[in-house]
């Protein structure tokens, strides 16, 4: 609700995502609204002029250090809810991997993005395969799986409307999920100093709805334009 | 001049004793940084196994005689040393010395047959630590030894006999690192 | 009974030196720390330059810098990159640690220098190598390392990628000296402190800024053996073509990121600490009230300190480890955030039933709490795996550690500096001038780093020259938003030119500053002002806890470690 104030939730785990974020938002308000409202009153109450003599206070005696005790104790507490939903949504979003037939392969490089669709036949490395730079088309409402590269330096491939975030690592391949619940087109980021092009690495992403899709498809596969077949290989 | 901060010793332990134990914990840190990594990278590639055969295990275990042997010399250097046997500790530090020189020597001429085996830093990783942690280690040997000899010298005319233990503390530690990378480098096949 | 141990500056062992002797080569404790002090000052100045390129660049993108130039995208993340580097490791380490630490460790423990002065002075020299050498990356072909402070590689390991052949070694060699600097610092530190103590001075009454320095020590020297040691695998991938960290040749680049990490996440706690405890003895002081429960805060900073090393891995969620790993670091990581909130906690239970007095000092000290505060809890945002998905490199992380970082390298420095400067230099600094300086810095501080939370959880990543090529981060509200923290950046850097004019003011000012002029209780205001060589006419004997105001017995509100009962 907050961030989707500043930054549209397009993907089905966004509102997830969301949810965390401000449930320690909310948490983190009080013990900080409490802790500086504390803090500011004791310094009005005890400065000098109200307050010419100080107390001797060793804060060791037990009915002094439980100001602090049971505060702390608190704090532990809402940290178990933090980590309880911390990690059911990351789970969900990074360790699990929902089945699907729909893969899309991103190879990310000094200093472009390289997305390989599937095309009309839904599988990768067959000749209707539609490769473009700097522009991933998707279908809203489909799960994909991402297959991320990278050909030299580490990479992140960001999406902030999906709130998404995944590191590419050279020599590795790797996989995760999302499924678009927006139509649109949005922001595609590279989220690791990749080097002086770091900050030219804009992509865009299209959400589609099934028509605007396959219109897509049939007007950009292998028939017309294509690029260089090598960038395909991915590995 | 030296401050008056450093002739006391309020817990106890010799401040010496206290400032070369830091640096020994700084050293283990920096050594089992280097070792985690190779660990790390040892299991994660079964490769590894292979590459290690080609180190040469009579020559490691040559090399860990001399190092337990000059360590027993330093040994025998404290002994002298706590008795106020100044010239009898310089001459075991001398002993303790010339082992490493020898650990020197020995792992010039191992290094020397690997490289033009064409076993070099660059072969593949399993080497790329190997040279760097055994060379990292034997820059320590080659500090302790010039340490050593300079201790030594004060050693024979009577001076500063408690640096012979200081010293002989450096050196055990230099001789564990040793201990640990010698399974690792050439028995673990 | 007190022990009269005489010291050398009770008689005239040796003539006074020459002034290379007394100024430059020297192994006074006192001197070392004012060469830290200076030096760590100075990269401050030149760290704070890059920041003001670099947010000029931001605001106003592709137009020349006045005083600067054209800050082009290679020369923008060499100015980030260097930055964050000169910051925490040229100046909040050798200011905090090296420079307060030399100062207050002989003096605050009775005795009359550290236990290994030569040692002392040759951390020093190697420090100041280290930061020439870094310099001088501005000047060869390819320019300043660009990589950013944190140097993955396999950008940080190939020229090809990095295009700054020679700028990513001379990085790595600099930072690497430093390292080894700090560590020969650290043998004094707690030498000293464990074994120079006062007689009389029990472990709990030693000050708490003398603690945190001892401690922040220790976590440096137990962390940092990692990264250097991966400091030496990256040079080699460098210039030997080694491939520890390259993964075409069986290396590994997320071996990196856990050694730099594994030093990275400790690291923040040895800055921390230095100012927690500065924060700690200024609190005290200006609220004439013991530290509140000091075993507790003793036994929280070593938990603190044990926790702080298993924690890393949360900068690098999304990084490509096992994503079960994640679950582990979050819960240590938020877990962490309990005795972080605990001291905060004690700090402002110190307060309580306290009697004020809003020195400049004292307003720096409870500005640390307040700043420091907001740093912590949004840390937690980015500590909760699920979360951190989405804020991972965006400008949230940024606020977040300009609210632990400038707190900690800044605050921390000026309460400290501004509390201990009659002692160190033995002469008052002006208060109206230094009350000017502060407001004008924390305002604006303020100015600048708020507007960025906003922004990160608007989705601007970091490391990014130019927004424009981002539709959604290139409308006129967020770059209105950007050009306001620049401006509020201009106003605070303007106003330390007020500091600079205190400072020089102050200490040409013919009026001497007394020896105890705070009426604190700890044995650095026992000796003249300033402090001679060898401190003490004699050295003092303690008879109790470094806090002791207020005490219902005296009439006085306080009471020196170093009078009889």
């Amino acid at each position: 609700m907050l961030i989707e104030a500043l930054v549209p939730a397009a993907s089905s785990y966004a509102k997830d995502i969301d949810f965390v974020w401000e449930l320690v938002f909310w948490f983190v308000a009080f013990w900080f609204i409490l802790s500086e409202g504390i803090f500011f009153y004791f310094i009005m109450k005890f400065r000098k002029k109200n307050s010419p003599k100080a107390e001797y206070i060793s804060g060791e005696e037990k009915h002094q250090k439980k100001w602090i005790t049971y505060p702390h104790i608190a704090v532990l507490v809402c940290d178990v809810f933090i980590v309880v939903a911390a990690v059911k949504v990351w789970y969900d979003v990074k360790q699990d991997l929902p089945p699907t037939d729909r893969t899309v392969r991103i190879m990310s490089s000094q200093w472009a993005w390289t997305f390989t669709h599937p095309g009309p036949d839904g599988k990768l490395d067959t000749a209707d395969d539609i490769i473009k730079n700097d522009e991933l088309h998707v279908e809203v409402d489909q799960l994909y799986h991402y297959e991320l590269h990278s050909r030299d330096v580490l990479h992140d491939f960001s999406v902030p409307v999906f709130r998404l975030k995944q590191d590419a690592i050279p020599g590795r391949t790797i996989m995760g999920w999302f499924t678009p619940t927006l139509t649109g087109e949005f922001d595609i980021q590279c989220a690791e100093i990749c080097g002086i092009g770091h900050g030219l690495m804009g992509a865009r992403i299209f959400i589609e709805s099934k028509e605007q899709h396959d219109s897509w498809m049939a007007k950009n596969n292998p028939r017309g334009e294509n690029l260089l077949l090598a960038s395909n290989e991915g590995r | 001049m030296r401050p008056i901060a450093n002739t006391r010793s309020v817990s106890g332990v010799p401040t010496a004793r206290l400032a070369v134990w830091w640096v020994i914990a700084s050293e283990i840190v920096i050594f089992g940084g280097i070792l985690m990594s190779y660990l790390m990278h040892r299991l994660a590639h079964g490769l590894w196994a292979d590459y290690a055969s080609h180190t040469t295990t009579w020559v490691g275990a040559l090399n860990t005689f001399v190092l337990l042997t000059s360590s027993l010399s330093a040994v025998l250097a404290h002994k002298c040393a706590v008795n106020g046997d100044g010239p009898g500790a310089a001459k075991r530090l001398l002993i303790t010395a010339a082992g490493g020189l020898i650990f020197v020597v020995v792992k010039s001429f191992e290094w020397t047959y690997e490289i033009s085996h064409g076993y070099t830093i660059t072969t593949n990783t399993f080497w790329s630590f190997y040279y760097t942690a055994a060379g990292l280690h034997a820059l320590h040997v080659i500090a302790g030894v010039v340490i050593m000899l300079i201790v030594a010298a004060a050693a024979k005319k009577g001076r500063d006999l408690h640096r012979v233990e200081i010293i002989g503390i450096y050196w055990h530690f230099v001789d564990l690192v040793w201990i640990f990378l010698f399974p690792l480098l050439y028995i673990a096949k | 009974m007190a022990e009269t141990i005489s010291t050398h500056a009770s008689h005239d062992e040796h003539h006074d030196p020459s002034f290379i002797w007394k100024y430059v080569f020297s192994t006074d404790h006192k001197m070392i720390a004012k060469q830290y002090m200076f030096t760590g000052m100075a990269m401050g100045l030149i760290g704070a330059f890059m920041a003001y390129a670099f947010r000029m660049q931001l605001a106003f993108p592709g137009m020349d810098v006045p005083l600067f130039g054209l800050v082009t995208p290679a020369v923008y993340n060499s100015l980030v990159t260097n930055h964050g580097t000169i910051m925490i490791f040229w100046v909040a380490m050798p200011v905090l640690i090296a420079a307060f630490g030399n100062f207050l460790i002989p003096l605050m423990l009775g005795c009359d220098d550290m236990v290994f002065p030569r040692i002392n002075m040759l951390s020093y020299w190697i420090f100041l190598l280290s930061a020439v050498v870094l310099l001088t990356s501005f000047f060869v072909p390819g320019g300043a390392f660009g990589g950013a402070w944190t140097a993955y590689p396999p950008l940080s390991a190939k020229a090809e990628y990095s295009l700054t052949p020679l700028g990513s070694s001379i990085w790595v060699v600099a930072v690497g000296l430093e390292f080894i600097a700090f560590l020969l610092g650290g043998i004094n530190f707690v030498t000293t402190a464990m074994n120079s103590r006062a007689p009389g001075m029990r472990l709990y009454d030693i000050p708490i800024v003398v603690w945190m320095i001892v401690i922040a020590s220790i976590l440096f020297m137990a962390s940092v053996g990692p990264l250097l040691a991966g400091a030496a695998m990256l040079f080699m991938d460098q210039q030997v073509g080694t491939a520890f960290f390259d993964p075409n040749k069986g290396g590994d680049p997320i071996l990196w990121q856990h050694l730099f990490w594994f030093f990275g996440h400790p690291e923040v706690y040895v800055v921390l600490l230095p100012a927690l405890g500065i924060t700690a003895d200024v609190i005290c002081t200006f609220s004439r009230k013991k530290l509140f429960a000091y075993r507790t805060v003793l036994m929280t900073t070593f938990a603190t300190g044990v926790l702080s090393f298993t924690v890393w891995a949360h900068h690098q969620f999304v990084a490509g480890i096992d994503p079960r790993m994640a679950n582990i670091f979050t819960i240590t990581t938020l877990l962490i955030s309990v005795p972080i909130a605990e001291l905060c906690f004690v700090y402002i239970a110190t307060l309580y039933g306290g009697s004020i007095s809003l020195t400049t000092p004292m307003l720096w000290a409870l500005s640390f709490i307040a700043t420091f505060l907001i740093g912590g809890v949004t840390g937690i945002f980015l500590g909760a795996s699920g979360a951190d998905i989405y804020m991972h490199d965006t400008y949230f992380v940024l606020a977040h550690f300009h609210y632990t970082f400038y707190p900690i390298a800044i605050i921390g420095t000026f309460a400290g500096f501004t509390y201990w400067f009659p002692k160190m230099f033995g002469k008052m600094m002006d208060e109206r001038l230094g009350k000017i300086h502060f407001w004008g810095s924390i305002i604006p501080f303020n100015a600048i780093f708020i507007p960025l939370f906003y922004l990160g959880v608007a989705g601007q990543h970091r490391r990014i020259f130019d927004f424009s090529n981002y539709p959604e981060l290139a409308t006129p509200e967020m770059q209105a938003i950007r050009i306001f923290a620049t401006v509020s950046l201009l106003v605070m850097l303007a106003f330390q030119f007020v500091f600079f004019y205190n400072c020089i003011k102050s200490w040409m000012s013919k009026e001497k500053a007394p020896d105890n002029p705070w009426k604190a209780n700890t044995l650095e205001w026992v000796a003249p002002t300033p402090p001679p060589h060898g401190n003490f006419k004699e050295l003092p004997t303690v008879y109790r806890g470094p806090y002791e105001f207020s005490h219902p017995d005296r009439d006085e509100d306080y009471w020196p470690q170093n009078e009889p009962a």
